[in-house]
């Protein structure tokens, strides 16, 4: 008698092998989504009196452009940083320009180390994080002296403590955007 | 994950050609991005229509969780109210605060009937609220500080208005959409309030600061009369905010004033009233000097 076969045999962990493929919907669908979701953080019910959130969408594009090159596209800093100024109370134009030069600048980086583990990735978000928030306070209108940066160090300290968390989040995600949900005919 | 190699091979003209395509549509964004950028510091104006739109659009969101927040309070203290004492606690501190900003509010209304009875004629009405609205955001990751209410043009909004918590102030409408308005909190470091002590007329400007405190500068210069604990209160000048609303508490004496923390805290407000521009009339000639040029000292 012949023994039935492993019913995971032709499974993995995004679903059966069999007759099914990625949809492309949520293969591309889940990272736009995911970051203009981000961008929607000041309509949450937090009123914070000093800069202290983290800039999520910010940090959404940084994770899913570290963990997988080539998913986004070049310009995409264009089209995500115009959304996130509609709401992130920085003057327009400020997010389209920090977001697309983030974009070629880890395009650069990309070329120069290809191979990296999630420590250097983490050190290349920090420092991208920090460029960012000084950048975009520098453009923000407000007025600069050295009380701006005071203030903004808990929102730094937070950002670099949230990117793991945050990294984790877009596998999950990543994981959900690979399911094999497609029925090939 | 490494890059996909798409810059591998030499032969392959197409894949070569798309990159550079890649970088040019990307640095053209950046470049849009920093044209986009210019015009809106130079015009902070420009795209407010289109920004009014999509926060009009994107309010339901807001005032769901905003929502959620105060139907939230309740429920969860239904049930924690059995050990959570310290939050009761917390709850008649604020009480007892409400009612010291009163107190300093009365007697600073006290002086103004004082005053107002020494030159007659010049009582201005209590300003009625254009509208309630509840605080459904803020910029919380901004190094700007603006709050989002839920109320705009069809309720009556209109920008510089004034928006008062039952605590004091809380900002002035910048941007005024259909259904929700962009506010700008007294902690934004564009945000100027004139102030006086609410037990004398020490005059002062209420400047925001980064860290969400106020920097109380003093007009007239000399001795600093400010004590720790001191409540200012709006003056009135200017014509934009009645007088005589709580704004802040001195809390370090400095040189030139006091750093100062705001009364009412934006995140323990829920609704928030809309009033109209106080002296309409003292606003617009304010605005219209500079440009006509024509009045001089």
């Amino acid at each position: 008698m012949i023994d039935p076969i492993n019913p995971r045999a032709r499974r993995d962990a995004f679903g059966s092998k069999i007759n099914r493929d990625h949809s492309a919907l949520l293969a591309f669908g889940v990272p736009w989504l995911s970051i203009v979701l981000g961008s929607l953080t000041p309509l949450l019910p937090i009123i914070a009196p000093a800069p202290i959130v983290p800039p999520l969408a910010y940090m959404l594009l940084l994770a899913w452009r570290l963990m997988r090159p080539g998913l986004l596209p070049l310009w995409a800093g264009l089209p995500f940083g115009a959304f996130d100024d509609l709401f992130s109370g920085q003057p327009f134009g400020s997010g389209v320009l920090l977001f697309s030069l983030t974009l070629i600048g880890i395009e650069l980086l990309d070329m120069r180390f290809p191979w990296r583990s999630f420590w250097q990735d983490w050190i290349i978000a920090i420092g991208l994080l920090a460029a960012y928030l000084v950048l975009a306070a520098l453009v923000s209108g407000a007025r600069v002296d050295g009380e701006l940066y005071y203030a903004l160090m808990p929102q730094f300290v937070l950002s670099i403590v949230m990117f793991p968390l945050v990294a984790r989040i877009v596998s999950m995600l990543d994981r959900l955007r690979l399911l094999r949900v497609r029925r090939l005919a | 994950m490494a890059p996909p190699n798409i810059r591998g091979s030499s032969s392959n003209r197409k894949a070569q050609l798309s990159v550079f395509t890649g970088y040019l549509v990307a640095a053209a964004g950046a470049a849009i991005g920093a044209a986009l950028l210019i015009i809106s510091l130079w015009q902070p104006q420009a795209v407010a229509g289109l920004r009014t739109m999509v926060s009009d659009a994107a309010a339901p969101i807001g005032q769901a969780g905003a929502s959620a927040r105060t139907g939230g309070k309740s429920f969860f203290d239904a049930i924690a109210g059995y050990y959570r004492a310290g939050s009761k606690n917390a709850a008649l501190e604020q009480e007892m605060q409400i009612a010291r900003v009163k107190l300093a509010e009365a007697e600073a209304l006290k002086r103004e009937n004082l005053r107002l009875k020494a030159t007659i004629g010049l009582s201005a009405g209590e300003a009625k609220p254009v509208a309630l609205a509840r605080l459904i955001g803020s910029t919380s990751s901004s190094a700007r500080r603006f709050a989002y209410i839920s109320a705009g043009t069809a309720d009556g909004v209109k920008p510089e208005m004034a928006v008062v918590s039952p605590m004091g102030l809380v900002g002035r409408v910048l941007e005024a959409g259909g259904h929700s308005s962009r506010v700008m909190l007294l902690t934004d470091s564009e945000s100027m309030v004139p102030v006086r002590r609410a037990k004398d007329d020490v005059v002062a400007f209420a400047e925001g600061r980064a860290d969400g405190s106020l920097r109380l500068r003093l007009i007239n210069l000399g001795i600093n009369p400010i004590r720790k604990g001191d409540v200012f209160v709006t003056s009135g000048a200017g014509g934009l905010f009645r007088p005589n609303v709580a704004v802040a508490v001195a809390d370090v004496v400095t040189k030139d004033g006091a750093i100062a923390r705001v009364i009412s805290n934006p995140a323990a407000t829920d609704y928030v009233s809309i009033e109209p521009v106080w002296q309409p009339d003292a606003v617009r000639m304010l605005r219209v000097q500079p440009a006509s040029g024509k009045v001089g000292p």
